[in-house]
């Protein structure tokens, strides 16, 4: 029976298109001082600490061990996750498990990226089977194209709904100080952009960022302590699948996420999860996401995901808000970017998001994607539970 | 038509081109401009426990505290430990033999890496070593604009 496990501090950097100032481990150092002095802990409290980042992308091979002068693990135990854009989400779910499992009471969960510092692209393509996908259909975007270019032509959906959700998320950064892009897009900026790989333009793909976060779970009893209001984990679950991307059937739409979010409904006993859930910070690295990915979370049918963001219901003042930090489409620093939702997701929470802080909110969601279409989900609440 | 069993086994090679641009931040590039511009070598000390660090870096790992105070250290000092290296790679900065020294400049507590070009076989531990730059027109802002340390 794993025990009750709460976030109690949160910190993150502001986040950039370059930090020239300081290097990948002096960076970590400014998110984790950030997430101690949120909760008023000296790294000599923490006991264990996770650490994530994308392969490759900064060409160092340990990052626990390359780290910990910037993480504080010097004679603690680090280890590295590392599970591509989940990266971050894996994180948090580690730390988790640490402090679940009752063998750790302060766990600190590190996510970062310096992606300024090598040609993304080609790190991320090492992501694909060297023999049968990587030469023959390669990168982020052409993936995630594909999958919109299916998605349009199973429901009829147009550039302009998904543009809609790039107009959201830059708008709602615009109350996010952290936040890479704060400048808020129209419509017709949105259409006007670059076409990059068809449905994909400019401003329906995330940026690069550098950036990194930092969320210090703890344990039932001690998060009490620490602060008044912590953000308890009311469920979290993952699902992979595949790695052959020929293998995804993308007319039946987010598996993964389909199937993890049922299971973390079914744990944290939501049946309705657009009446139940206050907010949701959720991973969706390019528009066409904002609209396809919330019907596999069941905030809509099949199908309706563009006319459920046309109405308004995933607004500030929406049913399900979606996103007030701006999300992946204003700030991504991949190592960071899903544990960005977790951390996010807990601020809401427990009240201190400040400028972009919804009103009441006593369950948040939070989802984390990448790889091969994998993702992982986590319920926060302000209930123990 | 269907392959037989036996077919050969076949490879494939690849290669993927990844250039890497690695900010080196505020308190690396104090120290690399000291290197370039005056042929000096500089640290930096934390105010907790006193540990002078070279290179300079943005804050004490043991502390966890920031590092902001600056300290000119010599440019001569103590091997502490070393190896002579004798086989060939592409990523050696000299041509072998040479040596790797674990180096304690005057007025640092941790040791500092660098090579010694010149009669490595003259090495031992404890003997006294100077930093030799190279020119100035060749000096760019970088851990080699120090050649080699040569025994004195």
């Amino acid at each position: 029976m794993p025990g009750s496990v709460a976030i109690v501090g949160v910190g993150q950097t502001d986040h950039r298109s370059h930090r020239p100032d300081v290097n990948g481990r002096e960076m970590i150092y400014e998110a984790v001082q950030r997430a101690l002095l949120d909760c008023e802990l000296s790294i000599n409290h923490i006991d264990a600490i996770i650490i994530g980042n994308m392969d490759h992308f900064e060409s160092i091979n340990y990052v626990d061990t390359w780290s910990v002068e910037g993480s504080g693990a010097i004679m603690k135990p680090i280890m590295k996750v590392s599970t591509g854009g989940t990266t971050g989400a894996s994180v948090a779910i580690a730390a988790y498990y640490h402090v679940a499992s009752g063998l750790f009471d302060r766990v600190l969960a590190i996510g970062w990226e310096k992606n300024s510092e090598s040609d993304t692209t080609g790190a991320i393509i090492t992501c694909s089977d060297p023999v049968w996908d990587r030469f023959s259909y390669s990168g982020a975007i052409p993936s995630l194209a594909t999958e919109a270019s299916a998605y349009m032509n199973q429901y009829g959906v147009t550039q302009e709904d998904a543009a809609r959700v790039t107009v959201r998320d830059r708008g709602n950064a615009v109350n996010n100080p952290h936040a890479h892009l704060r400048k808020p897009v129209s419509i017709h900026e949105v259409l006007a952009s670059p076409m990059l790989a068809y449905p994909i333009k400019l401003l329906d793909i995330c940026p690069r960022s550098d950036g990194a976060a930092a969320v210090i779970f703890a344990s039932d009893g001690i998060a009490q302590r620490i602060t008044p209001r912590p953000a308890w984990i009311k469920a979290c679950s993952v699902r992979h699948t595949y790695t052959w991307f020929g293998d995804v059937d993308y007319k039946q739409g987010l598996v993964s996420l389909q199937r993890a979010s049922a299971e973390a409904y079914l744990r944290a006993g939501i049946k309705s999860p657009a009446d139940e859930l206050d907010v949701a910070e959720l991973y969706l690295p390019y528009s066409y996401a904002g609209l396809k990915w919330i019907e596999d979370l069941g905030f809509c049918a099949r199908g309706e995901g563009a006319g459920f963001v046309e109405d308004g219901h995933t607004d500030i003042a929406g049913k399900i808000p979606v996103n007030p930090s701006g999300g992946v489409l204003s700030a991504n620093c991949i190592g960071a970017t899903a544990l960005l939702r977790v951390g996010e997701a807990a601020l809401q929470v427990m009240g201190k998001a400040g400028p972009r802080q919804i009103p009441d909110v006593k369950q948040a969601l939070a989802t984390g994607f990448g790889g091969c279409f994998w993702s992982d989900v986590l319920i926060l609440g302000s209930g123990r539970p | 038509m269907i392959k037989p069993e036996k077919t050969p086994i076949l490879s494939q090679k690849g290669q993927i081109a990844m250039p890497y641009t690695w900010w080196v931040g505020n308190a690396g590039s104090r120290f690399l401009a000291a290197l370039r511009d005056d042929a000096r070598i500089i640290g930096n000390s934390c105010e907790e426990c006193g540990k002078v660090f070279v290179p300079p870096r943005k804050n004490c790992g043991y502390c966890y505290r920031e590092l902001t105070k600056w300290v000119e250290l010599g440019n001569e000092g103590t091997v502490i430990a070393h190896t002579v290296v004798h086989f060939s790679f592409s990523l050696h900065p000299c041509r072998t033999p040479f040596a790797y020294a674990l180096i304690k400049l005057d007025g640092a507590d941790v040791g500092f890496m660098h090579v010694v070009r010149d009669h490595p076989e003259r090495l031992s531990n404890n003997v006294r070593v100077k930093a030799i730059f190279r020119d100035r027109a060749l000096r760019i802002g970088h851990i080699l604009d120090i050649e080699t340390f040569e025994i004195i």
